[in-house]
């Protein structure tokens, strides 16, 4: 058992599924957005960076508060930070939905795409004012040394458990949020039905608000969890580029109507990240992510898990 | 009462709707009918608030609707089955339902089992996809859906379209002992204006866009000059 688990397949797929659940995430966070109001977020990663400066940055400040009289001071340790920094992810998500996105609804579809881009280098360019260029490394909250077994190296530490379980913990909440809940069944009637849905009582703006808002506090669960990797992966302004990008081909491979199949995608595409780069060269990941981007588009133009939409003409 | 005045809808330069005025009685059907393009779903939409009229009053016992969004015209007791049911498809029968009674006036189990009684189909799918019902079982969705919701109005829009004949006489008559037992105001959109005519108590007849007719059903049933000009029947 010991020499399984410390095998190099093993290892290779431990590594790869620890660095799929922030794929996973933002693509989720992709498709929240794409589902309850059809508009691409090329802001979505650049926003989750913001919500993590603005969260992570606190970290070790402490804060006194005087309360007639009585002095209390809050010492912020790594859980409140992500707290704040989930906070902010939520708050900025209902903030762009109200003054950015709004005013986008009913325009040609090239509006919300610029706007987007725009967005997302307005708001690295305010980060790097804010903050500095200089990347700022954040304390792990859990050991990221690997396991030992046997004499042999796991390739799997306390904090890489933390970032699964924290992904599927968020995975778990939405998708019961979504099946079970009043609020989840009148968000999803107003992504797929809009105008039957006012018909029915539901406030359909407040709903699609309400998704942004969701939507955003994912991306900054995956941007405090990307970050929380020690040295790794530095808080910089364009720390979620690259995990957007491949974030963007993992939803558009899982299916872009398909949560599951965003979360899928992209911890696959971490497996294979890992695979690739272990026996071939990282130099081909890329490469294969876009072959199979365009073979899935060729197939199965909705995604693997996507069901496929008819539209009357 | 619905009371409807000098209601006038544009779609740019088309105008759908001229200086529309009637009364829609509480407890009672008022069957709208006329040909294609008349605007009869152009009257039900602007009563619903997802049409601007350009001009005119539309109120429901006093209050003004016009104005107002469709979201909140529906909590102030409107329901309204669109053409082509708006049934969501993706969603189980029981989750419509669910949805049509969020904002309704009864607990959802209560609103279930009126609706299972009324509809016992519905009760049999309640966990189908909507998408997989007949054509029939969907308009009966539809209303249960709306009626969950315990309104007070219910606009009807082509509720035997692409039915049997012998499913419409079936729905005609659950129509007709809905407005009798619930006291609900019914306005009836209908192409097939016999069947309208049999079930209602009041009559509209709108021809592109103005009021050609309002009086009971039986007057204008019998109105052949009427039939023969506006309704296109044949004696």
């Amino acid at each position: 058992m010991d020499a399984f688990l410390t095998s190099r397949p093993i290892g290779d797929l431990l590594s790869g599924i620890v660095g799929g659940t922030v794929i996973g995430l933002v693509a989720l966070s992709l498709v929240l957005i794409w589902r309850a109001t059809h508009i691409l977020n090329f802001a979505q990663g650049a926003m989750a960076m913001f919500a993590t400066y603005i969260g992570m940055t606190r970290l070790q400040h402490r804060l006194t508060v005087n309360v007639i009289g009585i002095h209390f001071t809050v010492h912020f340790n790594y859980w409140w930070c992500v707290a704040i920094s989930i906070l902010a992810g939520l708050a900025i998500g209902g903030i762009t939905e109200r003054v950015l996105v709004r005013p986008l609804y009913g325009k040609p579809e090239i509006n919300p795409i610029v706007v987007m881009v725009g967005y997302l280098a307005l708001l690295e360019a305010l980060a790097g004012a804010i903050w500095g260029t200089i990347p700022i490394t954040i304390q792990t909250p859990f050991s990221f040394i690997d396991w030992q077994l046997g004499g042999k190296t796991v390739l799997l530490s306390p904090n890489d458990v933390y970032r699964v379980v924290a992904t599927l913990v968020v995975a778990i909440v939405i998708a019961l949020l979504f099946r079970f809940t009043n609020l989840g069944l009148q968000l999803r009637a107003s992504a797929v039905a809009p105008e039957v849905s006012r018909l029915l009582g539901v406030r359909v703006g407040r709903m699609l608000t309400i998704g942004w808002i969701l939507a955003s506090g994912v991306g900054a669960v995956a941007a405090v969890i990307l970050t929380s990797s020690s040295f790794q992966q530095p808080l910089q302004p364009p720390v979620m580029e690259a995990p957007f990008a491949i974030a963007f081909i993992a939803a558009a491979i899982g299916g872009l109507e398909s949560p599951t199949g965003a979360l899928v995608a992209g911890i696959a595409f971490g497996v294979m990240e890992q695979f690739v780069t272990d026996y071939l060269n990282s130099n081909y990941v890329l490469l294969i992510a876009l072959g199979a981007l365009i073979l899935v588009l060729m197939i199965r133009p909705q995604g693997l898990f996507s069901k496929r939409v008819v539209r009357r003409v | 009462m619905i009371r409807i005045a000098g209601l006038s809808v544009s779609y740019g330069a088309v105008q759908a709707l001229r200086d529309v005025t009637f009364d829609a009685p509480s407890g009672t059907v008022t069957a709208v009918i006329g040909a294609n393009g008349a605007g009869k779903t152009t009257l039900l939409r602007s009563i619903s608030g997802t049409v601007r009229p350009v001009a005119g009053e539309i109120d429901l016992d006093g209050t003004r609707l016009i104005g107002k969004r469709p979201e909140n015209i529906a909590r102030l007791g409107v329901g309204h089955v669109p053409e082509g049911r708006g049934v969501i498809e993706e969603f189980t029968v029981e989750e419509n339902l669910r949805l049509g009674a969020l904002h309704g006036k009864q607990k959802l189990q209560a609103g279930l089992d009126d609706q299972f009684d009324l509809f016992p189909v519905l009760g049999e799918r309640r966990r189908q996809a909507a998408g997989t019902l007949s054509g029939g079982e969907r308009q009966m969705l539809a209303m249960a859906r709306a009626l969950i919701a315990k309104p007070s109005v219910l606009l009807l829009d082509e509720p035997s379209l692409g039915l049997a004949p012998i499913v419409t006489a079936d729905l005609m008559r659950t129509i007709k002992e809905l407005c009798e037992d619930r006291k609900l105001t019914v306005i009836l959109v209908e192409q097939d204006a016999m069947s309208a005519l049999r079930v209602s108590e009041r009559a509209v007849v709108l021809h592109v866009g103005r009021v050609a007719a309002d009086d009971r059903s039986e007057v204008v049933a019998a109105d052949e000059n009427l039939k023969h000009y506006y309704l296109g029947m044949t004696q």
